[in-house]
């Protein structure tokens, strides 16, 4: 099997494999320009003869589970990231994997985590094939510098869920850790000692994996409500001591910034929205978990307070910043993608407005609409930008893969998307020539937000007009290059080989890019 | 070349939390060339650039045979430059300089009475701090050479700031350093005077012989090195005895352009705390508000240092303001804008200045000598603080341009 093959330049100019891993994938053709034909992928039928009739789905470790389960060489293993850092399963299954002599198995985790690190080994000694999901950290070294043996595919949490439903990616055994299950399989994310908020990530996966395992560590009698995973589609029920560790679960990154260059392009970014008027009675917006979106929200929520107005909704990664909003009337709902700290935990718990999403709510662009089209305003984040407002969120500028794409691709389908960044971050432009990955099409991000100035994309004449008596300072998106390169020097290009070590997905499950070994 | 006994030194810093700064390690040797070793995070990038730098200045010194090692977290041309030069002239005695281009955004001017309700304070030997500073928009920027920077790290913080002064955009801020106390402080002048510092503050002032001997080797810097161009001094009366001389300071020379009182000092001289009440330093900020005033000249108040509080520094604004005080420092950019905001004109004091200078104008329009208000006459003091009043008020977007066209 090749790890890839046959290069053809897509869309955007990219050259992409249409062989990845001995399978035929489609190369970007351009937004809504992908229409599949055909069905979804259909899970074998079960039948309840073949499980306990007193619903009891219990069996006594991990391992007998897998093996029950039929884990066997070349399998399709997936996991979820709800215990982000905190997570202790995914080592788990792979450590017996490795004990049995199992190889070749494909990772399909919703994201990985520095946590993971524990897997390099079996990376290396082929017990992993390789991993289809977000790589950073020392996974990101590893299969930057070309040691996965198969290839790497990245995929936004929407396209996730596509390639499950469309069968681009069959999952033999899904392993969903919940920190509240009951016998039967039924399981939530708000209790229990390792309470992480919803399991959204987990629904793909549990509607078409062939084999379904449920492992916690808060075995409750049936029924688990409120269940968010249904038990109707789990084959096994695994107790352990411990699920994750809650503690880590926590987001590192759910304070709003104390920097005053973040704060000044936070404040910049709010007045931007309320001069386009895109603040106003009943909007709606998504503001991630980092310093600079929290911050944001917190402009948000000022102007709102000031004015009387309320937000319709918040599609978050929730954490105590939207819940006070929730809790202040100032939004009537959050639609939550995944709690970011324990507050978001007990509001999804207590408040009917606190709603749990998945993937194929939120972001799925294989459905009949989604409704990340609907945000009247989405504020994500950027490694870097290019003068064709093409950006990226998965290499460092060094070409070394840093970030998940996350929810990040299924966003930009908002009705204005705005990155807000630092112009540079340690001598290094993050607005260039070129990104040096493309996963957003330029023609989908609306605005450019830096400390130095704000840039609007050509394309939206509207907002151009708009602003056109600001007395924010708007400039091209040229002349912000220009700044940052004569403050930090014109960059080299990355040391890259011709070798791919890692391809993108679009949310349509097209290729938009391949990412490059480091040399 | 005067090679000292010693052949190693160092400058710069480096770990974890270092930004935008580098350490550099520089070893002389006898032979064997030039060996440069960097380690950067953004060698991929630059690492071409770097090395290219580090040849020119030690050619530039007449080093050819040296091990260099550069840790790099970023660091701009001017701080890698700065840190270099710092490490070949703690072993070499040399009146060369390796100086970088005065980026044409710096060159400007300010006037005496530019207004000066924020002063942001930076310690000299922490470039990351400088970079952004001016997007802020304080009214000026103090690279600090006196008390944030420790007495071991002095020599190499002179570099830095040099390079700052030319190659960081202040973005219009009024360009300002603090020397350290004079006699000690006159060295430091070798090291801004050439670089279009536009103030120049003199920290714990006792005396007009010290304002006299800032101006005396300014002068001797200005003529040898042919420049032109007004460079003003702010003085910082920090002691009771500078107090008591606080008039003699202000009317030193012409180019004091304000005076500014250093609460922390002054108070730990009379043996007293700080408080937020400030009874204890009530008499010293009247006496150098009324020596500024007498000498004509503004008035600075204090820092405020407790950077969370937001409302306590409003209320220690409005007591300033009200006490006379022109502007005050800062020590955090969040500052600036509550500084900027308390400082300004209220409407009432715009709705007069606008009378006045309306007042004026019609005068003028009419060629009237005289400019009378009601049944007041005008003096020509008057209209030039409503005409400043009114601009500040423009400048604040407080009042519009054309605001005439409205009476």
């Amino acid at each position: 099997m090749k790890k890839y093959d046959k290069l053809v330049k897509n869309a955007v100019g990219r050259m992409v494999p249409t062989i990845v891993n001995g399978e035929e994938h489609i190369p970007f053709k351009g937004v809504g320009k992908h229409f599949p034909t055909g069905r979804k992928y259909a899970p074998r039928i079960a039948s309840c003869a073949n499980y306990p009739s007193d619903g009891n789905k219990t069996v006594s470790s991990l391992k007998e589970a897998l093996v029950k389960a039929g884990l066997k060489d070349g399998m399709t293993i997936s996991t979820h990231h709800h215990f982000r850092n905190g997570d202790i399963i995914a080592n788990q299954i792979f450590d017996i994997a490795n004990e049995m002599g199992v190889k070749n198995l494909r990772w399909y985790p919703s994201a990985s985590f520095p946590c993971h690190e524990h897997l390099i080994p079996y990376l290396e000694d082929g017990t992993i094939n390789r991993i289809e999901g977000s790589m950073n950290g020392p996974l990101g070294r590893f299969a930057s510098q070309g040691k996965m043996k198969g290839l790497g595919v990245l995929r936004s949490h929407g396209g996730r869920y596509q390639a499950v439903q469309d069968g681009e990616v069959q999952i033999d055994i899904t392993i969903i850790a919940a920190p509240s299950a009951d016998p039967f399989g039924n399981a939530n994310g708000v209790d229990g000692p390792a309470a992480c908020g919803l399991l959204g990530f987990a629904l793909a996966d549990s509607q078409y994996a062939d084999k379904v395992i449920v492992v916690t560590d808060n075995l409750v009698s049936f029924p688990c409500i409120p269940w968010q995973i249904h038990g109707n589609y789990v084959d096994y029920v695994v107790e352990v001591d411990k699920v994750g560790i809650p503690e880590k679960i926590i987001s590192g990154t759910t304070q709003i910034t104390k920097s005053p260059d973040r704060l000044l392009i936070a404040e910049m970014t709010a007045k931007f929205c309320d001069q386009a008027g895109i603040v106003k009675d009943g909007f709606s917006y998504q503001a991630g978990a980092g310093g600079t979106a929290l911050s944001i929200g917190i402009f948000f929520s000022e102007l709102l307070k000031e004015r009387g107005w309320k937000a319709r909704f918040i599609r978050a990664g929730s954490n105590k910043y939207p819940v006070q909003m929730l809790e202040d009337g100032l939004v009537e709902y959050i639609l939550d993608g995944q709690t970011f700290d324990l507050e978001g935990v007990r509001s999804m718990r207590e408040n009917p407005g606190h709603v749990n999403t998945s993937p194929f709510t939120s972001y799925n662009y294989h459905g009949k609409g989604n409704f990340a089209g609907m945000v009247d305003v989405v504020i994500l984040g950027a490694t870097e930008v290019d003068i064709n407002f093409n950006a990226n969120v998965v290499t460092h500028s060094d070409g070394y893969l840093l970030h998940g794409i996350g929810g990040w691709q299924n966003c930009l389908f908002s009705k204005c998307t705005i990155l807000p960044i630092p112009l540079f971050r340690d001598r290094v432009p993050v607005v260039k020539d070129e990104v040096t990955t493309i996963c957003a099409p330029g023609e989908l991000v609306d605005v450019i937000v830096t400390e130095r100035g704000i840039a609007i994309n050509p394309k939206r004449k509207d907002l151009i007009e708009k602003l056109k008596d600001s007395d924010l300072s708007i400039k091209t998106i040229e002349e912000l290059k220009e700044e940052a390169e004569k403050i930090c020097g014109v960059p080299e290009k990355p040391n890259l080989s011709d070798e791919i070590v890692a391809v993108i997905k679009w949310v349509d499950g097209t290729i938009i890019d391949a990412v490059r070994k480091v040399l | 070349m005067n090679v000292s006994a010693q052949n190693i030194a160092f400058a710069g810093n480096k770990g974890d939390r270092v930004r935008s700064d580098c350490f550099v390690n520089l070893e002389l040797a006898k032979e064997g060339g030039l060996q440069i070793l960097l380690q950067s995070k953004v060698k991929p990038m630059f690492g071409n650039s770097i090395n290219k730098l580090v040849e020119d200045i030690l050619n530039h010194f007449e080093i050819n045979n040296a091990k260099i090692t550069i840790v790099d977290s970023g660091a701009l041309p001017f701080v890698l430059a700065a840190r270099i030069e710092a490490s070949i002239k703690k072993l070499i005695k040399t009146d060369k300089e390796f100086l970088l281009e005065l980026i044409p955004e710096n060159r400007y001017q300010t006037k005496k009475d530019a207004f000066r309700f924020s002063r942001l304070y930076l310690p000299g030997n922490t470039p990351s701090l400088m970079l952004n500073a001016g997007i802020h928009n304080p009214n000026g920027i103090i690279l600090d050479l006196e008390d944030a920077v420790a007495p071991d790290k002095k020599f190499e913080a002179s570099f830095v700031v040099r390079n700052a002064l030319r190659e960081v955009n202040y973005y219009g801020a009024e360009r300002m350093v603090r020397i350290n106390q004079v006699p000690q402080g006159l060295d430091d002048l070798d090291f801004i005077v050439p670089h279009n510092v536009n103030l120049i503050l003199v920290p714990k002032c006792e005396s007009k012989n010290q304002i006299v001997a800032v101006n005396k080797r300014i002068d001797s810097i200005k003529k040898e090195k042919g420049i032109k161009g007004d460079i003003w001094l702010m003085p910082i009366i920090e002691s009771a005895l500078g107090v008591i001389k606080a008039y003699e300071i202000a009317s030193a020379a012409d180019n004091v352009a304000s005076i500014a009182i250093g609460l922390e000092d002054y108070t730990a001289d009379l043996g007293t705390r700080r408080t937020n009440k400030g009874t204890e330093s009530f008499f010293a900020r009247s006496m150098v508000v009324n020596a500024a005033k007498a000498a004509g000249i503004q008035a600075i108040d204090s820092v405020f240092s407790d950077i969370s509080d937001m409302e306590a520094l409003k209320q220690n604004v409005l007591v300033s303001k009200s006490l006379g005080f022109d502007g005050m420092g800062c020590i955090h950019p969040r500052q600036i804008r509550v500084i900027h905001e308390n400082f300004a004109p209220d409407q009432p004091e715009i709705e007069k200045a606008k009378k006045i200078v309306d007042a004026f104008l019609k005068a003028n329009e009419k060629g009237l000598g005289v400019v009378s208000l009601g049944s007041k006459m005008i003096d020509a003091p008057v209209v030039k603080r409503a005409q400043k009043t009114v601009d500040l008020a423009i400048s604040l977007g407080l009042l519009e341009k054309n605001w005439r066209k409205d009476i």
